[in-house]
């Protein structure tokens, strides 16, 4: 049945020489926040606000907007999570370019200056960082995101290779976070535009072999407000806080609309 | 206000609430109220595997899995429980594939499966492969992949909607030998609606709980801000028992100082333990399956290890996790997200460096009662009709005083499956039941007076409080002496509650008050918790005392219900009632806990 060779079983003991970890002092450093707030209901307008506050080693951007939330200012409003980069709540514009704040740690910022932190864009905000996500979320439904396979239903599992497996993986890591189609120039200027992450959810079923739905996907991309918007700008790549290949998934889908057979 | 009715309504929308969801949506109206939006909820930072006996890779049966889950459970499981789940977990798994979960393969195009802590081959032999996965995000996948069924199947959300309070009623019933007793009917929840302010409240005939755990009232935790204990908090409220809470689960690798997971895929994956003196220490406490025994032995050795002074780092406060002997490749294919942790937040390349790591509380193994159908129970054994509940906020209980690794993701979808059946079939033969009178009005008192309160004490300040305290008196070790000076801190903090305020006074997206309302719930867990803790003088699983350094089964071999009950008086805590149930044993007595 096995096929899996064992790995030699690892020495009971080894000499780890000098450990990593550092010298146990923890860093601390004075960090300033800028943020873009809004409340709608004191005022109609937006403004910048700003607090210094003290940061230690391992701290991230959510931990300082936490530390002025908690103990400075009550009314500064964000959403966040599980605070490690994997439920998406906390993307936002931090110095100009989108990022988890859970997973931007502030030792790799500049922080000689003040740290800009701003909603993302192209969605409509409600309060300081927090964004209506429900247009991002109907672009995703709009792309058929569940798996359509029209043959019998097997006693056991489908089979699929490993090759077939890993056609699709990098698209499997998205986490729904917004950052890439809230950084892509074409999804600011035209809000009807299905934006990177419903074409990279797309990808995921149109290259998994298993679905049997990959033409309807590719109909409603071939749409006007669908892939041929892309003007491969690689924002979205760049902001895709799980390294997902964003640019390289959307030229793939262009490639299948102008090959597929209708 | 609004009301709305529906047949259903499931509270909570990760991997539980989804997938009842998905069953009850084909059979009654359903909603689904939910804080966060879908996919943010924590099921998606589970990593490691789904656990079934497939038998793909290597011989294996539901039978083995069962034994494995009531040894690890330290034979406080309910055993009839076990036996759905192990039994169940095949189609579980084979019905998530069906909805188009990516598994990883086998080079035969099979459902692959791995090792992991405490899974075995005939009754602990060996280490088994029996853990489904897809990489090392396999709670990622399992939440997408239900989230995408319930878009498929039109699921009615609603997002950023925090239920607040579940309105039942009394009524004065008799049992069958002629006794009166008081029967608890559901007749809906009241719902705060983030983005407005507004209350709504949702008459449904059934109500499904599957809000997940309370992992916030520790400081150390791999758990997400929003898991403070709410479904849990309000059911206590309600006159619900609280079972087993002192059985929390403590995971051996959270990333040193931050408590982030590290999977313990790590260690199925050939991964291994060592101390400052580079010895792998998990061969002396677990001679048989060393890395690969069960969560509580093998945070208790790594605390043990740290005790003893053969603690890593500077400050000599954390373990190793070895990755060094594996192939790159072999750890980028099947540890890509864990890797990547560990270089994001300690800098550290794993490949060429081991891991700071050190245990970080995880999961509640204790949480609202319910028998093998997901009903909740407001006793020992009375169901109250129409309500359920599924996943870490219910105890049912398949993981007794430890939960296996693996086996969350299990029961999510086991026991998530059955609470969605059970709660439409129930639908679509009760009425509903007439709202009480007046009954969002204390929701909306309390919400009022948290609004316009003007005393000194602050949110964040309390809640930091609390979770240092849990963490240094309520972790993997504890003794009378820790335990009472949690308690006494926890009733401090509880009157300094009284006193608490907020700065947002608005409507719109007010997180801050909402902030207050968890700290609430956090402060009952912790109580709960703690009066558990004291009760029960042995040591079982996750609950460790050193003045009780044994098991005591002719003492303790029973869950512990806990009631709120203002005639009631526990450990000088006014208000509380402490009450036993019995352990469901079928084919296993206690054995001596050995690996």
């Amino acid at each position: 049945m096995s096929t899996v060779t064992e790995a030699a079983e690892p020495a009971s003991k080894v000499d780890l020489g000098t450990q990593g970890g550092g010298s146990g002092e923890i860093q601390s450093f004075d960090v300033t926040l800028k943020v873009r707030r809004y409340l709608p209901e004191t005022s109609e307008e937006s403004y910048w606000d700003e607090w210094t506050v003290t940061m230690y080693g391992t701290d991230r951007v959510l931990d300082a907007l936490h530390k002025v939330k908690w103990e400075i200012d009550g009314t500064l409003s964000f959403r966040r999570s599980c605070a490690h980069g994997i439920c998406g709540s906390d993307a936002m514009r931090i110095n100009g370019r989108n990022r988890l704040a859970c997973k931007t740690l502030l030792k790799d910022l500049d922080l000689s200056k003040p740290i800009l932190v701003e909603p993302i864009k192209g969605l409509p905000v409600e309060k300081d960082l927090i964004v209506d996500m429900d247009p991002f979320f109907q672009s995703y439904r709009e792309i058929m995101p569940f798996l359509i396979n029209k043959g019998p239903e097997p006693t056991k599992e489908r089979l699929q290779s490993q090759e077939d497996r890993a056609r699709y993986d990098d698209t499997t890591k998205c986490i729904l976070c917004a950052a890439c189609t809230s950084s892509c120039p074409v999804f600011w200027t035209d809000g009807q535009y299905f934006g990177p992450a419903a074409i990279v959810n797309a990808h995921r079923f149109i290259f998994d072999s298993r679905d049997d739905a990959g033409d309807l996907r590719l109909e409603v991309l071939n749409d006007k407000e669908g892939v041929w918007r892309c003007r491969t700008t690689f924002n979205c790549s760049e902001a895709c806080p799980r390294g997902i290949q964003v640019t390289k998934a959307i030229a793939e889908v262009k490639q299948a609309v102008l090959n597929r057979t209708f | 206000m609004q009301v709305h009715k529906y047949d259903v309504v499931i509270v909570g929308a990760g991997g539980a609430g989804m997938r009842a969801a998905i069953e009850s949506g084909q059979r009654a109206r359903t909603a689904v109220l939910t804080k966060i939006y879908p996919t943010r909820s924590h099921t998606g930072a589970a990593q490691g595997g789904m656990c079934a006996a497939l038998a793909n890779v290597e011989e294996d049966n539901w039978e083995w899995h069962t034994f494995d889950t009531v040894k690890g459970g330290d034979y406080l499981v309910d055993q009839d429980a076990a036996e759905v789940m192990a039994k169940e977990a095949i189609d579980a798994v084979l019905d998530l594939e069906k909805m188009g979960l990516p598994f990883n393969r086998t080079p035969e195009g099979k459902i692959d499966q791995r090792r992991f802590g405490g899974h075995t081959r005939d009754h602990g032999k060996a280490p088994v492969r029996r853990a489904c996965y897809a990489a090392d995000r396999t709670g990622h996948m399992i939440l997408q992949t239900l989230y995408q069924n319930c878009v498929k199947h039109n699921v009615e959300f609603y997002n950023e909607f925090y239920v607040l309070d579940l309105l039942m009623v009394d009524e004065e019933a008799t049992r069958e030998d002629g006794t009166p007793y008081t029967q608890k009917r559901v007749a809906g929840v009241v719902s705060y609606e983030l983005a407005t302010g507004e209350l709504h409240i949702f008459q449904a005939k059934s109500v499904v709980f599957a809000t997940g755990g309370a992992g916030k009232v520790y400081k150390t935790t791999s758990n997400a801000h929003t898991l403070t204990g709410d479904g849990m908090a309000i059911a206590y409220r309600a006159g619900l028992p609280l079972e087993d809470m002192e059985f929390v689960q403590f995971h051996p690798t959270g990333l040193a100082g931050l408590g982030i997971l590290l999977s313990e895929a790590a260690r199925g994956e050939g991964g291994i333990l060592r101390n400052a003196d580079g010895e792998r220490f998990m061969e002396r406490y677990a001679p048989t399956i060393k890395d690969l025994a069960p969560r509580d032995i093998v945070a208790r050795s790594m605390a043990e290890e740290v005790r003893q002074g053969r603690g890593a780092g500077p400050n000599k406060d954390y373990v190793l996790l070895d990755l060094t002997h594996l192939e790159p490749s072999h750890i980028d294919e099947k540890l890509p997200d864990i890797t990547e942790f560990a270089r994001t937040y300690l800098g550290v390349e794993p490949y060429t460096e081991p891991v700071p790591v050190f245990p970080t509380c995880h999961y509640f193994m204790g949480g609202i009662p319910t028998n093998i159908k997901a009903e909740v129970l407001q006793d020992n054994d009375t169901v109250v009709p129409g309500l359920y509940a599924a996943g870490e906020v219910a105890c049912v209980s398949v993981h007794g005083s430890n939960r296996l690794g693996t086996n969350s993701l299990l029961d999510i979808n086991v026991f998530g499956r059955r609470a969605g059946i059970y709660a439409a079939e129930y639908a679509q033969t009760a009425d509903f039941v007439e709202l009480p009178e007046g009954g969002e009005l204390p929701t909306v008192e309390h919400i009022e007076n948290l609004r316009s309160a003007t005393g000194a004490e602050k949110v964040g300040e309390l809640r930091s409080r609390l979770q240092e305290v849990m963490d240094a008196d309520m972790q993997v070790f504890r003794d009378e002496d820790s335990i009472r000076r949690a308690l006494a801190e926890i009733e401090d903090l509880r009157h300094r509650y009284e006193q608490v305020s907020v700065q947002d006074k608005g409507q719109r997206f007010n997180l801050d008050l909402l902030e207050g309302l968890e700290l609430g719930y956090l402060l009952d867990i912790a109580e709960a918790m703690t009066l558990a803790a004291l009760g029960r003088k042995e040591s079982r699983g996750g609950h460790y005392r050193e003045d009780y350094p044994d098991r005591d089964d002719e003492n303790f071999m029973a869950h512990t219900m806990i009631y709120r009950d203002e005639n009631a008086e526990m450990e000088g805590v006014k208000g509380i009632r402490f009450e036993t149930k019995p352990v469901v044993v079928t084919r296993y007595q206690p054995m001596e806990r050995k690996y």
